[in-house]
């Protein structure tokens, strides 16, 4: 009891002494790092409160992926340094915001604090709720079944993400493919990475996002380590990403939420209604949607990553391509 | 307990039709995005329209229940008569819009695909998605995803034109939306915490005037105030909105500004105990008091027509507001005034606001300028145009016979009647100085062209797109009674 008291406090000081780090780091580099660390030590804060699902979701998307995209916006803004400053809120501006913050942070400890004890919980209800779906995980029923409309519209609001990305470009560049183009590595450590691992982290991928129905995973966790596969090769310039008018990436990206939204309309026909399952069909059809879904947030995401496009490929360096 | 009733599958079709003909039309893109657009919205506006009638004949509110699963633990749709009148609203601005669209954002048979013309036709049905999940949720949650929804389709609309200097007031506007949502969802996760639901009509009358929910309350509506834009968290509003494409700069002021509008409204007189409601009305209507005098004062001192559009956004949002003391009063008719008057305001803007914005672009293309001071010949060259903002305007500054003037009147009344005479002093106000921005841009645009001046026609076919808009906020105003009688369907 002491030694998990004292280990909670160490994680406590632990998040909050890093944050402070982020917060003073000079580098923008040296916050990037502060941030990602953060954010890992934070999920082992979600896994002491039993919230392995968040766990995950914390350490691949908002350590991960968060910290991939912070890490090349540092990268690209290198050399900008007029901008930059421009950019750079003032010492006024900023002992405003901290102000706001601890106000913020304090009004919030004082609301938490008088909250009911214990706390009125849907967990009970949850549980016994996912039995009839055949599934183990009742995280996975909740986003499949009881909040499934939630989910379905965060995976629209992915495909909005993409296409908002996507529309930032130039319009000459429109037709293009995503991202820089990056130097093919024929040796060194990144070449040897990104052709070693990805073999490995797509079976980890497809595992998370399988094993989501009865255990900690899912979707979002697996389609991040998928995404992650892709963009290592990509830096290494091992691989290129499709046009953004291609319509198999289009189709790839929109595929999760299509399949959700088709599932939950034949709903009224085959079942109770908008979103409900027939209850001895009901896991295979969720299957279904994550197995969709998880092709679709690795697909998003690395697009997400990768950016608007910012080249227009002529047709003769296409065909060297395929070579 | 919520139960599905007839005609609820209406609700899924609002909120699945549109989200389906997006991921479609991004998919298939060029000219197919845009005509699976167009089906969709006039499809829509049809869902619409069944909703309301269907609300509007049964007298009671439409519901269904996803998935079967009963909230707390599932969630519901609803549709009262706030909603309904906001989703048709919603649907015949987007269509309207869409239609003038079809002037810029044009792919012709064969021609490539560009990405302007892709991300607006793509982004049409998303906002009318998002619009159908902010209206009909039910669900203090779910009601967040809509505000995601919202802020991303409206950031993208704004920077439809791709200019970078329009970035960066972009980019204010994102931090204060994202700014927003996080509070907003800080608040959902403290009011779960406490209740153990989510769910609006299981909170309703359940909440105790305590330290959790009196916090939750304070975080949701900063946030919210700040996505509305009101008065002091109003200035990323006018570059943002006008800095946009006419077509976008129509939606945004029209519409995005009223998702966040709704919710304040459930959040305060569904979820919120009454005590706080009493003593935190008044608070929110002097800001809106003030948002009225400021920015129409602003308005009227504004060089570019479309940023005088836009300054008279933040004083046309201040008059919402003014609805919340006179609700808590005690009075149920003058409440009941209250709150027609302030759901009449949201839709009459909506619909003359967009006009507005719409004008103001199509007299910009057509001058190649939008300086306030030299508009002359504008209404020689688009007198439907011209008519159109001046049709509109009328409707903001509250004169009879349009939708604004029964809306100001009726918050008029209710303030008189409710004690709280002040208020009506500031609708006045407002009325006059509106009088004074709106004249000023008729009568430049009615002055001889000078010389040198050489406007451009433009295309009839949008001129009555933004006429067909102005003149639905005129008919607002001569509805018969029985019709507005909808927006009291489950009413607070």
């Amino acid at each position: 009891m002491t030694a998990g008291l004292l280990f909670d406090l160490m994680m406590a000081l632990a998040v909050l002494g890093t944050a402070a780090w982020t917060l003073a780091a000079r580098t923008q580099f040296a916050a990037v790092i502060g941030f990602v660390a953060t954010g890992l030590l934070l999920s082992l804060v979600w896994v002491r409160l039993g919230a392995v699902d968040v766990a995950l979701t914390e350490a691949a998307i908002g350590a991960g992926a968060t910290g991939v995209i912070i890490l090349y916006v540092v990268a690209r803004l290198r050399g900008g340094t007029a901008e930059i400053s421009a950019a750079t809120p003032s010492r006024a501006q900023r002992a405003l915001a901290a102000l706001l913050a601890v106000a913020v942070g304090g009004v919030l400890a004082l609301a938490v604090l008088n909250l009911p004890d214990p706390a009125p919980s849907l967990a009970e209800a949850a549980l016994a709720g996912s039995a009839p779906l055949g599934l183990g995980n009742p995280v996975s029923a909740v986003l499949m079944a009881h909040r499934g409309l939630d989910t379905l519209l965060e995976s629209v609001v992915l495909v909005f993400a993409v296409l908002a990305v996507w529309s930032m470009a130039a319009d000459h560049r429109w037709g293009g493919a995503p991202g820089p183009v990056f130097r093919r590595e024929e040796s060194g450590p990144l070449s040897l990475l990104a052709r070693v691992l990805p073999p490995v982290g797509i079976v980890v991928g497809i595992y998370i996002a399988w094993v989501g129905a009865d255990a900690p995973g899912g979707k979002f966790q697996g389609g991040t380590i998928l995404a992650a596969m892709w963009i290592l090769p990509w830096i290494a310039g091992l691989a290129r990403p499709p046009s953004i008018t291609d319509w198999r990436l289009r189709l790839m990206i929109a595929a999760g939420p299509l399949t959700f939204l088709c599932v939950g309309l034949a709903g009224f026909a085959v079942a109770d209604g908008f979103l409900s399952y027939p209850p001895s069909f009901a896991k295979p059809l969720i299957l279904l949607i994550e197995a969709a879904m998880t092709l679709s947030v690795a697909a998003a995401l690395a697009c997400l990553i990768a950016g608007p496009p910012e080249r227009r490929l002529p047709p003769e360096s296409m065909a060297a391509d395929r070579r | 307990m919520t139960a599905t009733t007839p005609g609820g599958w209406l609700l899924v079709l609002a909120l699945t039709l549109p989200a389906g003909a997006m991921l479609l039309g991004f998919v298939a893109g060029g000219r197919h995005a845009q005509r699976i657009a167009l089906g969709a919205l006039a499809i829509w506006l049809a869902i619409a329209l069944a909703v309301a009638l269907q609300v509007q004949a049964s007298g009671a509110p439409l519901a269904y229940v996803i998935g079967g699963w009963q909230p707390p633990l599932g969630m519901a749709l609803r549709a009262d008569g706030l909603a309904a009148a906001m989703l048709l609203t919603g649907a015949v601005v987007l269509l309207a819009v869409a239609l003038f669209g079809q002037g810029a954002y044009d792919t012709p048979r064969g021609a490539a695909e560009t990405r302007a013309a892709y991300a607006f036709w793509c982004f049409l049905p998303a906002l009318a998605a998002a619009l159908a999940a902010a209206f009909l949720g039910g669900d203090l949650f779910n009601l967040f995803v809509a505000l995601e929804m919202l802020t991303f389709t409206a950031l993208a609309l704004a920077c439809l034109d791709g200019k970078p200097s329009q970035f960066k007031s972009e980019l204010r506007y994102l931090l204060f939306a994202l700014i927003g949502s996080v509070l907003y969802l800080l608040g959902a996760g403290l009011l779960y915490g406490a209740y153990g639901t989510l769910d609006i009509a299981l909170l309703a009358g359940r909440t105790r005037a305590d330290a959790p929910t009196m916090v939750a309350g304070a975080l949701m509506t900063a946030g919210l105030i700040a996505k509305m834009a009101l008065f002091p968290l109003h200035f990323w509003l006018p570059p943002a909105h006008a800095g946009a494409p006419a077509a976008a700069s129509a939606l945004l002021s029209g519409l995005v500004v009223k998702g966040a509008f709704v919710l304040l409204l459930r959040l305060w007189f569904w979820v919120l105990p009454a005590p706080v409601v009493l003593g935190g009305g008044t608070v929110l209507a002097a800001l809106g008091a003030t948002a009225i005098v400021i920015g129409s004062v602003v308005a009227l001192r504004q060089e570019r027509l479309k940023l005088l559009v836009a300054y008279s956004t933040v004083a046309q949002m201040g008059y919402l507001f003014l609805m919340f003391p006179l609700l808590a009063a005690a009075d149920a008719d003058a409440a009941s005034r209250a709150w027609l008057g302030g759901v009449l305001q949201a839709v009459s803007h909506a619909l003359a606001k967009s006009a507005m914005f719409l004008a103001a672009g199509l007299i910009a293309v057509s001058l190649g300028h939008d300086r306030v001071t030299s508009l002359g010949g504008a209404a020689r060259v688009m007198p439907i145009t011209v008519i159109a903002f001046a049709l509109g305007g009328l409707s903001l500054m509250g004169l009879p016979p349009s939708g604004g003037f029964t809306a100001k009147w009726l918050l008029l009344r209710a303030s008189v009647e409710t004690g709280q005479w002040w208020w009506s002093l500031v609708i006045l106000t407002g009325g006059l100085l509106t009088g004074g921005y709106v004249y000023r841009i008729v009568a430049a645009a009615l002055a001889p062209p000078a010389p040198g001046c050489v406007a451009r026609a433009v295309p009839r076919p949008q001129e009555l797109c933004v006429l067909a808009l102005a003149v639905a906020s005129m008919l607002l105003g001569v509805l018969p009674l029985y019709a507005l009688g909808l927006v009291r369907v489950g009413a607070p």
